[in-house]
Order: structure tokens, then sequence, then C-alpha cells
């Protein structure tokens, strides 16, 4: 398989209803060429629908979708050069994996012998040289799932399109097949879409991800930018933890469980209560029996090993419970005292709105 | 470790006693066996017989291969040549009409399932001859365009045999994931007739061939249809000549049987041959691995 530069892919304004539901509600996406972007959200929040829209599976309703800067909106799917992965297991079933490789190349005229050659490459390079005769059934999830990647990049596409690739295999082969896929893809530098419910997925692999909600991309950043500066309290906590504390906005800064923190964007954001979200990392932990009385104190609920991390449950007097993230060597008993600081970071926040029920997201 | 194991027997156990005995089974097998076997037995002892005298003789089924006695099975052999032309049309109407609007149904509006299902299956609540009074005025209009050729016929047939037909390939399309198959082909540059041609249809093989056989038998056995509607095929040949010669109409009768019984034969063994694509094991491997997840591609895309 030759080296070769991927194409840029825009979506303008793009919408799509289904029947009353509104899947799509103005999308627009720039994709550098080569790039990795990973469209994260929880289900029915249209990334799905977003990449069918692109793959041409899906007609939309209005907007447009550009493909190497050439209007592809109206192209049907079988006219727009795009690889695909799907969720589902989807190798003919009647074919052998060299068979299914080598469809798209059949479909476009390649010679026999040449098919062949591109095929078993194709094969090798997602690690199943030995397969070439193998049906589905004789295969693996996972291998399936190969051999499906490899149908996908052997037409050389333009740009490679993955809808939850990974979600129908167990935890192990998702992370080797995940590494795969961006060592692939880097190799290739093909521009790649890879649509995920999996937050740690998302952050793992993609250059960029796009959060999206009810149809919307909500932010779109490097995954150290949705981490640190979340652009609403939905990013906030939908990309790692965040304990909702309450607080009070005060100009630039919030008072927050006694203390005054910075605030991630304080413009958009009027004074008054808010909803203070604070990761757990951010929050440590100190033996109660200091004698600085001025520091927070509450009760350890519980506390689990996460490996190269604890976590534990602290109650506050006041009833709140924070996930606090910390060293393995402090392991604090449940029931004990400790005592919190909150370290100096902006942070995010979100106000209740006063008419409608959904809260007003700064 | 005990508990689990202890379970295991427990639900191993469970599932012996809710199965029958292997007297039960024999016994439903043998009354079920006997209704079947009894008029075929009555039949094959009825073809020797030698007039009303007692013995036994081969002279009924020798006769068959008398050239002299030709002439007398003509109406057999136009009831015959009927029925297979009527075979095949109605295999065309099924495969051309049937087959295509099925995969439609399940790839772009999979809402009308139920509906189609639901149509495919009334021809078998309804009694032939009310079918008949139906057809009837139909086919005085059928006949004004195409003349009063056999073939027409096929048109009801495939009515009758729609809810056979419809069982045995809905049963193979629906273990099949047409949409994501589909849609896979599509992505990789195949255009319709090429989805259909190279990617739904090798693997609906299974229900086509089951489907057409099916279809063979319904047709070869229809008798109200034809009677009433006065055309000629097998069964009323079979019945004419039973009014002249009944050892002849029952040994044709014997023979249609046979063939029956073969084609059912056939679709039993299409089923389990096939090296290919074995499509059982790879749907039991996949509900294993597969997590349980909303299928996307069917309901509203996330």
């Amino acid at each position: 398989m030759t080296n070769r530069q991927g194409a840029a892919v825009e979506l303008t304004d793009v919408t799509k209803s289904f029947a009353a539901h509104r899947a799509l509600d103005g999308v627009n996406l720039t994709v550098a060429p080569g790039e990795f972007i990973a469209l994260l959200g929880p289900s029915g929040c249209g990334k799905t629908t977003a990449l069918r829209a692109l793959a041409g599976l899906e007609s939309i309703d209005s907007g447009s979708i550009h493909i190497d800067s050439r209007d592809a909106t109206d192209h049907p799917a079988n006219k727009r050069d795009l690889g695909m992965v799907f969720q589902s297991y989807s190798l003919f079933p009647h074919m052998t994996a060299a068979e299914n490789v080598e469809f798209g190349l059949r479909m476009r005229k390649v010679g026999a012998a040449d098919r062949r050659r591109r095929a078993a490459a194709a094969l090798e390079m997602v690690g199943l040289s030995g397969h070439l005769e193998r049906y589905a059934h004789e295969q693996s999830g996972g291998q399936q799932q190969r051999v499906a990647l490899a149908r996908a990049l052997v037409t050389e596409p333009r740009v490679l399109l993955l809808d939850e690739p990974l979600s129908a295999l167990d935890a192990k082969v998702r992370v080797q097949l995940r590494d795969e896929i961006r060592r692939i893809q880097t190799e290739l530098g093909i521009t790649t879409i890879f649509v995920t419910h999996d937050q740690e997925e998302a952050l793992a692999v993609a250059d960029r991800v796009a959060v999206m909600r009810d149809g919307r991309i909500e932010q779109i950043g490097t995954p150290e930018e949705l981490y640190r500066q979340p652009a609403t309290a939905f990013v906030a906590q939908f990309v790692g933890l965040s304990n909702r504390v309450d607080g009070t906005i005060e100009g630039e800064t919030v008072m927050v469980l006694g203390q005054r923190l910075p605030l991630l964007r304080p413009a958009s954001t009027p004074d008054g209560a808010a909803t203070v979200l604070i990761r757990p990392e951010d929050i440590s932990l100190s033996a109660a029996d200091s004698t600085n009385t001025d520091l927070l104190r509450g009760r350890v609920l519980s506390s689990s090993f996460l490996g190269s991390l604890r976590r534990s449950q602290i109650q506050l007097p006041d009833g709140t419970v924070l996930a606090v993230q910390h060293p393995v060597r402090d392991d604090p008993t449940p029931g004990s005292e400790v005592a919190l600081t909150l370290a100096l970071v902006a942070v995010a926040v979100e106000r209740p709105q006063l008419n409608s029920g959904h809260p007003l997201v700064v | 470790m005990t508990g689990s194991s202890q379970r295991g027997t427990q639900r191993r156990s469970l599932a012996v006693s809710a199965a029958p005995s292997r007297l039960t089974r024999g016994l439903i097998l043998g009354i079920v066996g006997a209704v079947f076997a009894i008029p075929i037995i009555a039949m094959i002892e009825f073809s020797f017989r030698d007039g009303l005298s007692g013995g036994y003789t081969f002279t009924h089924w020798t006769g068959l291969l008398d050239p002299d006695s030709a002439a007398k099975f003509r109406s057999l052999t136009t009831g015959l040549t009927n029925s297979l032309l009527l075979a095949a049309v109605t295999v065309g109407v099924v495969l051309l009409l049937l087959l295509p609007t099925m995969i439609l149904v399940q790839l772009r509006f999979p809402r009308l399932r139920r509906v189609l299902e639901f149509i495919c299956i009334i021809p078998i609540t309804v009694p032939a001859i009310v079918l008949v009074v139906g057809l009837a005025p139909v086919y005085r209009f059928l006949g004004g365009i195409f003349g009063s050729s056999i073939w027409t016929l096929a048109f009801a047939y495939g009515i009758t045999v729609l809810p056979y037909a419809y069982r045995t390939l809905q049963s193979n399309l629906g273990a099949l994931d047409a949409i994501t198959l589909s849609e896979a082909a599509r992505s990789l540059g195949a255009s319709w007739p090429n989805v259909m041609w190279r990617v739904l249809l090798p693997n609906l093989r299974r229900g086509i061939l089951a489907a057409s056989f099916i279809s063979v038998a319904v047709v070869l056995g229809e008798f109200t249809i034809a009677s009433l509607l006065s055309r000629q095929n097998l069964q009323t040949a079979i019945l004419l000549i039973s009014k002249s010669d009944p050892y002849v109409a029952v040994i044709f009768a014997l023979l249609a049987l046979l063939l029956v019984f073969l084609l059912l034969l056939l679709i039993g063994r299409v089923g389990s041959r096939r090296p290919g694509a074995p499509r059982r094991i790879t749907t039991r491997k996949q509900t294993r691995e597969q997590t349980p997840k909303p299928d996307l591609t069917q309901g509203v895309p996330s």
C-alpha cells in the first residue's frame, strides 16, 4: 500500500430529521487532510447519522457535504470513494476473507492478478496474512473487523469512516485493534472519522474530538483541550469525571466549598448561584489531625484501588459527596476524617436557567 | 465453583424433564407416521390388485410402458406438461415479483414488513373454492387479454403459494443482516444491481431454492382451482383417468407423490449442504460475541 495524502472533508449546516426527531441540527465540521477525528457523544446525539450522511447512506435535509473540496452532497454512496467499517459484522458471508477484500477492487474493475496482490497486502497490513481463505464464520469478531478494515482500505479511499467498529469486541481486543487502527491511519495518512460513545477510545486515538449532543457539535478540539478547557458543562461531564458542587459566581471567580476559584469562561457568566464542575484530580487529601482548622473536612465513605491511582468518595458535613483522585499510597480508611484542598485551577460552571427546565450552559 | 456446577446439573436435568420421553416421542411419531403411511400403502397395494379376483399382478405397472396404451394416457401427458409449465411460471412469478418486493421492504420500508407478512399469509386462510369464486370474473377478463392458455393459471397459483414461498424466503432474509451487507457493498462502490447480484442473491440461495421447490410441490398437487376454472393439469387428468382406469390413476398419483417427496427431500438437502457459507454457525457466533446493543442500522440512527 502506498503512502498517500487523505482528502479534506467539510460538513456545512447539515440537518436531518427522522419523523419528529431532529437527528442533525446544523452540523458544521471541517476535517483537514490526513486528520483523525472522533465524533463522540451519548447514543442518539447524531454522531452515527452524521457519519452515514457523509457516507451517502443517509440523505440530508439541508446543508452541504464537500469531500476533497468538491460538492458530494448529491453523490450516491457508491460514487463517494470512501471506506467504511460498520459496527455490526458486515463481511459477506459467502466470500472468503480475500474475496471480501477484493470486492471493492472488483467493483472498480481491477484485474484479477492485481486484485489478489493488493488484497493479500491489505490483509497483511491488518495482521491476517494467513487468513486469505477463511470465511467470516471461521473467524473471531476481532478478526472479522480486521478483514472489514482491510476491505475498506484496499481501494485506497479518500476518507476512512469508522462507525463504532470496536463496540462489539471484548475489552482487550478492543484496545489492541484501536491502537492498530491508529498505527495504520498514521502510516497511510488517510483522513479518518471515527464514531464512538466511549470517551476513552476517542481521547486515545483522535487528533481532535468533536463532542456531539442533540444533533449539534458541542465542542471540537484536541483531547487535552476538551479535558482542560471544556466549552460547556456537558463536555466537562462527558469527557472525564466531574464533581457537581453548588457555588456562587462573583465576577470572574466562583466561591465554592469555602474557596475562591477562577472561572474558565468568566465573560459569559453573570453573578449568582451555579453548579461548579470540579475534576476529582483537582482535589487533594490530607490527614485531618493537622493543626490547620481552616481546611475543608469530610468523612471517607469508600475508597477504590484503580491500579495507578486511588479514587475515594468523601462526604462533606452538608451531605455533598465528592469523588477525589489521589496517589495509591494514601489509603484512607472508610469512616475516618480527612481534610480536602481544592487546586487553584479554572473551573467550568453550569447555571440553572430560570424559565425552562434546561440548564443554561456557560 | 460447586455452586455453579450444581446449577449446571440442575439446568440439565430440568431440560431433560421438559422434553418428552422416548416412549412419548415414539408414540407421537408412530401415530403421525401411520396417518401419512396408511393411505399410501393402501394405494400401493391397490395398484397391484388383479381386478376383483383377489390376487396380485404387475400388469397395471407394466401396462404403463405398453406403446398401445399411449393414447389412453394422452390426457395425463397433457396434464403433466401443463402442471410443469405452471410450476415453472409460478416459480418465475415468485422470484421476479415476491423476492424483489421482500428485499425492497427489508431494506427500505422495514415498517411494511408486518403488512407484507399479513398479506402473504392471507391465501392460506381463504378456501380454494372461495378463491375461485373471486377469480372467475378476473379470468374472464384475463382471457380477453392473454387468451385461455394454461399458463395464465400461474397468476392464481402465484397467490396460493405466497404463504409457503414467503415463509421460506423470510426465514433466510431475516437471518441475513441485509441492510448492513448492502450498505457495506454500496460503500465499496457497488451499484444496486451489483448489490443484488453479488451480495444479496448468493446469500439468499438457500431460501430461493427452498421457495422454488415448495412452489413446485404446491402447484403439482393443485386440483381445486384448475378443476373449477376448467383447466387441465396433472391432478384433474388423474381424476379424469380414474373414471376409466382407477389403477393407472392411482399409479400416477403415487408417482406424483414420489416427485413431491423428492422435491421436499431436496429442500432439506439444500439447507445442510454447501460448505461455503453455513449461515447458522455465523449467526450463532455473532450472537455470542456481540454485546447487546441497539441495532443502529434499523431504528432511528443515533
